[in-house]
């Protein structure tokens, strides 16, 4: 690994966690007062939104397909992990809190990793709008089983799950997935992926296998949905199938698409800000869904890339422009001229 | 017997789809664009038309014109304001998500307007019911007028699309924009009827499906929105008797799946159907095959 790489690594952590250690000074300190449960429960929402709506943005952004099922991978990673620590705590098995969350996130993820593939393989077939109609199709099947299932409540609502999710594990899950997905997409796979949205005909004439690149992408990206459908089960303690509804699916979309298509900083801020909204709005509880749709219309229409397009946020980028501007005192602008 | 009153309400249920799902094979043909909104299109008809009869007392028949005349003016405000910005757009989700934006707004506007209670829709057919084989089997009046008024909206349509210069204008204009325009079409005055009669037929739709199951919420209109457009790609989208097959097959898969299967599975068979057909053939039931070009 070339040593401005591990620099620039270790930038970002520190970055990370100075992030972190502010927010755990905020909650810990207690100057919210008796608001402090109640923003720590927002912080913790935006984390497994984040999660959420990064991994669609490895479909929407990086491969170029979209998909309105999303939470439909979601509710089977919070199905699979309600439904295994549950067993666990009826069966009186004893784990370590830490060991048991990140089993239950692991059993989340394979579990809607192994239904992307069912779902993908067939699915990826179609490209476009027939695509995104058949994710809705599968969402709903999902949904439709779940409510049908003993197992998972048959469409009453499923309690007593183990409350698990605390915010401060949930802020590292929340960097490590991204940080996987930023990985993944500057990796092999991912330019390949990108080749692919670029121009599959030309990409499968150079020898990609097109078909598998679109399958793993999307196994990829339901493995992250399930880990946040995890984190969403674990945290709400209680959930019904309808949660994970056609209108969910499209909030994440939306989400993806006012943050940047293809820019995973723009997923980060978008979700972050999206989560907040409620709070900040709540004076204006009845118009925010109204405002939320005129301020979408108006981004799609001023700016169809989305409000970040696809430009990332980098510490060492920021860093190295500040030392320069130090030096030479001629450069203009910060990092977000976009 | 039972599976003869079965198929009829199948049918009468795949009429109201396949009207809504009209409107979305037009709008798919012309503009190439998922009109997510037209869900919502039958809702505001419903209320429109729920309005009129409650509140100024109108007879049903002007309710029903009124309805269509505000779904019409609306369909071609939101194509004027949200869909053409973006009718050059390089990325097809930009129109996708306005879609799904405008979709929003026309609940939330309702909302606020309506308050999320149900209302319960007064029938707007007066029709009294037929009663054959000595009561066994009866047909309600609603079903009469939903079939028929899917047919002769049929007929008219393809007779409309067929026969005369604004419908040929449609196809050329689907067909190819820019060679449209050059023939000297009005490309934008094209688009912009399609979406009228598109709505319009969305607001009969809107007053037939809320007069055979009587209650009305903003919501309303989302869930039969999609089965539509499901059923519009059943039929093979773009295709104006695809659409039509489309939904009068899935409604009657619908209404026999809730009959003899399951009632809760129904909506999984109706999807289930979906992604078969797409998987076997992906352009739909009568879709054209498109040749793709390097």
């Amino acid at each position: 690994m070339p040593k401005e790489k591990k620099v620039s690594y270790l930038i970002n952590f520190i970055g990370v966690a100075v992030v972190f250690l502010l927010l755990m000074a905020l909650f810990e300190s207690n100057v919210l007062g008796t608001r402090t449960n109640y923003i720590r429960g927002i912080a913790t929402t935006a984390c497994y939104t984040i999660i959420m709506v990064a991994s669609l943005n490895l479909l929407t952004g990086f491969m170029g397909e979209f998909s309105l099922g999303h939470a439909g991978f979601m509710s089977v990673g919070a199905y699979a992990s309600a439904v295994v620590s549950l067993a666990l705590t009826e069966s009186g098995v004893e784990l370590p809190t830490f060991v048991l969350f990140i089993l239950v996130l692991l059993v989340g993820g394979v579990a809607a990793a192994i239904t992307g593939i069912l779902v993908g393989v067939p699915a990826l077939r179609l490209r476009g709008d027939y695509l995104c109609i058949v994710t809705v199709a599968f969402a709903e099947i999902i949904r439709v089983i779940f409510c049908n299932l003993e197992i998972t409540g048959g469409g009453r609502t499923l309690s007593g799950i183990p409350s698990l999710s605390n915010f401060y594990w949930v802020f590292w899950v929340m960097v490590i997935c991204v940080a996987i997905m930023y990985l993944y997409v500057r990796s092999r796979f991912g330019r390949t992926v990108m080749a692919i949205r670029e121009d599959y005909i030309a990409a499968a004439a150079s020898g990609i296998n097109v078909t598998f690149y679109k399958v793993l992408t999307f196994t990829v990206s339901a493995f992250f949905a399930g880990i946040a459908g995890a984190i969403y089960a674990h945290y709400m303690t209680a959930m019904i199938p309808t949660n994970f509804n056609f209108m969910y699916s499209s909030e994440f979309l939306t989400e993806v698409i006012i943050g940047g298509t293809g820019s995973l900083t723009g997923s980060i801020i978008g979700a972050t800000f999206l989560s907040a909204l409620p709070e900040l709005m709540r004076k204006f509880a009845t118009y925010r869904m109204l405002a939320y749709s005129v301020v979408l219309v108006l981004v799609m229409i001023f700016k169809p890339g989305g409000i970040f397009g696809t430009w990332e946020f980098s510490l060492t980028r920021i860093l190295k422009k500040l030392a320069g501007k130090g030096e030479t005192k001629a450069v203009t602008g910060g990092a977000a001229h976009e | 017997m039972s599976f003869l009153s079965y198929m009829i309400n199948g049918i009468s249920l795949g009429s109201v789809y396949a009207i809504i799902a009209l409107g979305y094979t037009m709008v798919y043909g012309i503009a190439k664009m998922l009109n997510f909104a037209h869900g919502d299109v039958i809702m505001v008809g419903g209320y429109a038309a729920l309005m009129m009869m409650m509140n100024a007392g109108a007879h049903p028949l002007l309710a029903v014109l009124v309805a269509i005349v505000v779904c019409t003016v609306l369909g071609v405000t939101i194509e004027k304001i949200a869909y053409r910005p973006l009718r050059n757009a390089s990325s097809p989700l930009a129109v996708l998500i306005t879609a799904i934006g405008v979709s929003y707004f026309l609940q939330n506007i309702v909302l606020l307007i309506f308050g999320s209670s149900p209302k319960s829709f007064q029938s707007v057919v007066t029709i009294p019911d037929l009663k054959l084989a000595g009561g066994a089997l009866m047909i309600t009046g609603e079903t009469i007028v939903t079939i028929l008024s899917c047919i002769v909206i049929m007929i008219a349509l393809t007779t409309f699309v067929n026969k005369t210069k604004a419908g040929q204008a449609m196809l050329a204009v689907s067909e190819d924009k820019g060679a449209a325009q050059l023939m000297g079409i009005n490309v934008n005055g094209t688009i912009a009827l399609t979406f009228a009669i598109g709505s319009g037929l969305a607001a009969i739709a809107g007053v037939l499906l809320c007069s055979s199951y009587p209650s009305l919420s903003p919501y309303t209109g989302s869930m039969p929105g999609i089965k539509a457009f499901v059923a519009a790609v059943f039929g093979g989208i773009g295709s104006i008797p695809g659409a039509m097959i489309g939904g009068i097959l899935l409604g009657v898969i619908e209404i026999l799946g809730k009959a003899y299967i399951s009632a809760q599975l129904a909506d999984a068979i109706v999807f289930g159907v979906l992604i078969v057909v797409l998987l076997v053939k992906p352009t739909g039931l009568l879709g054209k095959q498109v040749q793709e070009k390097v």
